[in-house]
């Protein structure tokens, strides 16, 4: 399984590498709302609950975008009825299509977290940078878990560029909740880190609850 | 099929829904402390329970369909999704009157149960146009279980991480789950809650009965026509 998994996972990374189609849509996206919320809000520098919202949507905004790509190349080509074909479990797909929206996350943090701190944080990033990123790990995890398994729900919808953000957005409510919750102190003047552990454990469980439960289901989406 | 004990029900739905009403009306104080108007309670909680563990029943008649195959639980899941939508209306109408008439406010962000139930209401919108968007009957039964059982699982977990969302919360006329309620409003609050229970598994019923029913239908008429063409030639 693991196996199978990898090699999805290299074919959808080289696929990105060559095609440079998602992630830097998702870039370009993201810097393009810091933008936006610069002149919505008539600010030049936010911090606290405010910086922390702005970050935190703007990057389940951007994963969208990633969400509606994800099994784009499959079904293009058909190349979904190769992978069916293919005597592997399927919770492979689901694991290697979770790993590389996982890995298209972490690239986009890895441009738009300096953006966002160039364009629009107040307080400077690195003192918090530690808690921070346990932070992001958490919610890219669990962005990666729901992500991968709305995208192979909505794969065979008519109005698929519609059900994803509709699907993908209340669900990813108690984990914005979490993350936002998580970051505002540490995006304050004074970085502090108050009820870290809590937010962290909320992240967790909403990471492990989904995580299992899309291993659970995938099998049934991608049935015959 | 589904039709079978459906008339005692009603029966029993109207007797428990009169009985509620009269209990509401005649039976149960005036609130101390907000009068006339906390009587919506009576309306608004069951509701908002009810509509709830539909979404929970939902899933979990998903599950079956899965496990089994079966398409008739797809059906069942199905309407009972499509029922407790309904009943979400009319809980965050009834909950938004209360607010207005306790609060002032026609919507309260820092009440954790409205806030949860409106991100669920909202997941459970996006229900209609996934399932109808998919056009293979089977795989629009599977797709839709995935669905109702990914969405079940969300319901309790949203309401932790609103709660927690909540430094604080307005103080409580009364708690929600009627734990602490004087003995004529619990009474006046679980006969309610059963009316509105009982409701729902008639609407539910009913609505199965009549899909089952056109479902026969069509099949009679179309192999009604199938009789004629041959006839004809």
């Amino acid at each position: 399984m693991i196996r199978a998994a990898g090699a999805i996972l290299r074919k959808d990374l080289l696929l990105e590498l060559r095609t440079k189609e998602s992630v830097p849509a998702m870039a370009l996206f993201s810097v393009m709302v810091f933008v936006l919320f610069h002149f919505g809000l008539d600010r030049d520098s936010i911090d606290g609950s405010l910086a922390s919202g702005v970050f935190w949507v703007t990057m389940l905004l951007a994963a969208v975008l990633a969400v509606v790509r994800l099994f784009a190349a499959e079904r293009e080509q058909g190349g979904i009825e190769g992978l069916l074909l293919a005597p592997v479990d399927r919770t492979s797909l689901f694991l290697a299509k979770g790993t590389a929206l996982f890995a298209y996350l972490v690239a986009l943090e890895v441009v738009a977290l300096p953006v966002f701190s160039l364009l629009l944080l107040g307080p400077d990033l690195l003192d918090a940078m530690p808690e921070l990123l346990a932070v992001l790990i958490l919610a890219d995890l669990g962005l990666a878990a729901v992500g991968a398994l709305v995208a192979a729900l909505a794969a065979e919808s008519r109005a698929r560029e519609l059900i994803v953000p509709l699907l993908l957005l209340p669900l990813l409510v108690p984990l914005l909740i979490g993350a936002a919750k998580a970051t505002e102190p540490l995006f304050r003047p004074e970085a502090a880190t108050e009820h870290l552990g809590r937010w962290l454990g909320l992240l967790s469980l909403y990471d492990v609850v989904f995580l299992l439960l899309a291993v659970g289901v995938f099998d049934y989406l991608l049935e015959d | 099929m589904y039709s079978k004990g459906l008339k005692p029900l009603s029966v029993a739905t109207v007797i428990a829904i009169a009985t509620a009403l009269a209990l509401v009306f005649f039976y149960a104080p005036n609130d101390a402390d907000q009068g006339f108007v906390q009587k919506i309670f009576y309306v608004h909680v069951p509701m908002a329970i009810v509509s709830l563990s539909g979404f929970v029943a939902g899933g979990i008649m998903a599950i079956r369909h899965l496990r089994s195959g079966d398409s008739s639980w797809d059906v069942r899941s199905y309407v009972a999704i499509h029922l407790s939508v309904i009943l979400g209306v009319g809980v965050l109408v009834t909950g938004s009157i209360w607010a207005r008439a306790s609060w002032g406010h026609w919507w309260v962000w820092d009440e954790p149960v409205l806030v949860s139930f409106l991100v669920v209401f909202l997941l459970y919108c996006v229900y209609y146009p996934l399932r109808f968007s998919i056009e293979d009957p089977g795989r629009q039964a599977r797709y839709s279980s995935v669905f109702a059982i990914a969405a079940g699982a969300f319901v309790p977990l949203n309401f932790i991480a609103v709660r927690l969302a909540q430094a604080y919360t307005h103080p409580r006329v009364l708690s929600q789950t009627g734990g602490n309620l004087p003995g004529e409003m619990r009474l006046t609050f679980l006969v309610s809650l059963l009316a509105m229970g009982l409701l729902y598994v008639t609407l539910w019923k009913l609505e199965l009965t009549s899909k089952h029913a056109s479902a026969q239908l069509k099949r009679l008429r179309r192999r009604l026509e199938e009789r004629e063409t041959v006839a004809v030639a």
